[in-house]
């Protein structure tokens, strides 16, 4: 009784006016007819989008720093992380001549997430220590197949920030560029 | 051979009606499906199909084409004529009813021919409706007999004690109709509106009632109880795929239009243009035939959303309580308008 709503049911047998229910119909059919001029609560979804809050967490984006050099390190945290084990990597080490492709001396090879077993709880990004990965605001997109949902690293790196600025930052969407 | 000298003309007049007519019972039926998914929307807040075509006008064609490449499914256990002959008997039943409603003013030609809007006017018209209404019930009983399937079976006896419980307070209040009328015939019952203002005036408890039994005879939510998705598994079209699943469906939209109909002419003065005096305009034969059956769609257009309205409203009754409102509410509350009104045509002394 603590928010004074509680109403005690009434267990009177109907009198037969209620019982050929036709008043309380009239009653519902009314709140039914307001509804056709309120707002709409869907929105016409491809043509229209919802705008996300900054904290959503979407599809992954790994990330480059201001050189475009690639921040993943290959060190693992972020599997390590995963409770649904969706990332799989494979480390290789940067060969001279490569030093404009990744930042530091260990990159990942290959680096899959498995989109269909992410449950984007976002800790991968939390787990990394270089910020080499983090969730964006833009969702799965549906495929045909289930391949298509395990993500290759092509899919994931965002993209140059010199050579393609705009899509760049396109992709980095609200988050700030840290390094 | 003076016995087969038939008129030509008269045979091509009907026979342009009657295709006119189904063409145009199937033409409805079809709008209403996606009237049905659009007031359904937007009564609960969504926008409805929108994808097919502006506004989704073709949502009705790409229904009807998925179930036209849909496998059709025969059960082995099934009693295989029967089967074919339930919704073949529900679609024809359900089409049949449109014979006897006027759907226009009577149009009269440069020659003076009058040709009425009507396929046929014969003496006993709402009653001949009636009787179609009560074959239309074999079309479930049969379809879910012939399924060998318990749930089917207990639809189609459901289907068919509903229905044969909700004609008897129909009856009645047509009773009190044909009291103001004089007449079974569907013209002269539009006639006596004309003249005398609309029936619902009169006998607007008549038209409740008979409206909460059309939506009994149609199998309307809040009386879908043979359908009952969620404790039959959809009722007497379990076994039913494809086209035939399709006829049942269509069948059920078409006996809306037809009902609708059926309750424009008798409560709502049928074609009658309200508050106006319509014959003082001087109009041609053929603007008035085309006014009124324009005036007839939009009333019917209005039954129809009521239909849909009170579906999206209201949850399906129980079976007791079904029975419960016919037998102990309806049937004496039709009895009683019944009576009173007779009383008063007495007292009038009509």
């Amino acid at each position: 009784m603590l928010t004074q709503r509680a109403k005690e049911v009434d267990r009177k047998p109907m009198t037969f006016l209620e019982s050929i229910y036709l008043w309380n119909i009239v009653k519902g059919m009314g709140i039914t007819i307001s509804h056709l001029f309120k707002k709409k609560a869907t929105i016409n979804y491809p043509e229209q989008t919802r705008t996300f809050s900054k904290v959503f967490r979407g599809l992954h984006v790994l990330n480059r720093d201001a050189e475009g050099r690639e921040n993943c390190t290959a060190c693992g945290l972020c599997a390590v992380a995963c409770p649904a084990e969706a990332i799989t990597m494979e480390g290789a080490e940067r060969l001279p001549g490569e030093e404009h492709l990744y930042r530091e001396e260990k990159y990942a090879a290959k680096y899959e997430i498995n989109m269909l077993r992410c449950i984007f709880c976002g800790l991968c990004e939390e787990a990394c220590p270089k910020d080499a990965i983090y969730l964006s605001q833009t969702f799965a997109p549906a495929n045909y197949g289930r391949k298509g949902f395990i993500y290759k690293k092509d899919d994931l790196l965002i993209p140059h920030p010199i050579e393609n600025k705009e899509a760049y930052e396109a992709a980095l969407g609200d988050k700030p560029a840290k390094n | 051979m003076t016995l087969l000298v038939i008129d030509w003309w008269f045979i091509l007049e009907k026979a342009l009606l009657i295709g006119g007519i189904i063409g145009l019972s199937f033409f409805i039926a079809m709008y209403t499906t996606l009237a049905e998914r659009k007031v359904a929307a937007w009564l609960q807040d969504r926008r409805g199909p929108n994808r097919a075509g502006p506004f989704g006008i073709f949502q009705p064609l790409a229904d009807g084409g998925k179930l036209f490449f849909k496998e059709e499914i025969i059960p082995l256990a099934s009693n295989k004529f029967l089967f074919i002959l339930g919704p073949a008997l529900a679609m024809i039943t359900a089409l049949l009813t449109s014979t006897v409603i006027p759907w226009a003013a009577p149009f009269v030609t440069q020659g003076g021919n009058v040709i009425p809007i009507q396929v046929a006017d014969v003496d006993m018209g709402i009653l001949l409706v009636f009787s179609i209404v009560s074959v239309g019930v074999y079309g479930i009983m049969i379809g879910g007999w012939a399924s060998n399937n318990k749930f089917s079976l207990m639809a189609a006896i459901r289907g068919a004690s509903q229905m044969v419980s909700y004609e008897l307070p129909m009856g009645l209040c047509l009773i009190a109709v044909l009291f103001m009328t004089g007449s079974l015939k569907m013209s002269e019952i539009v006639a006596n509106q004309v003249q005398n203002g609309w029936h619902i005036i009169y006998q607007p408890l008549g038209f409740i009632i008979f409206f909460v039994c059309a939506l009994a005879e149609c199998n309307r939510t809040p009386f879908d109880l043979p359908e009952a998705e969620n404790e039959l598994n959809f009722g007497y079209h379990q076994e039913y795929s494809s086209m035939k699943l399709g006829f049942y469906l269509f069948a059920e939209y078409i006996n809306m239009f037809i009902s609708s109909a059926v309750m424009v002419t008798l409560f709502f003065g049928g074609y009658d243009i309200p508050f106006v005096n319509e014959a003082s305009w001087g109009l041609s034969s053929f603007w008035m035939t085309a006014i009124s059956f324009a005036v007839i769609m939009a009333k019917i257009s209005f039954m129809l959303f009521v239909f849909l309205w009170i579906r999206w409203t209201i949850p399906r009754f129980r079976y007791d309580q079904l029975m419960n409102l016919g037998w102990k509410k309806l049937i004496p509350l039709a009895l009683i308008n019944m009576i009173i009104s007779a009383a008063v045509m007495l007292l009038l002394n009509k």
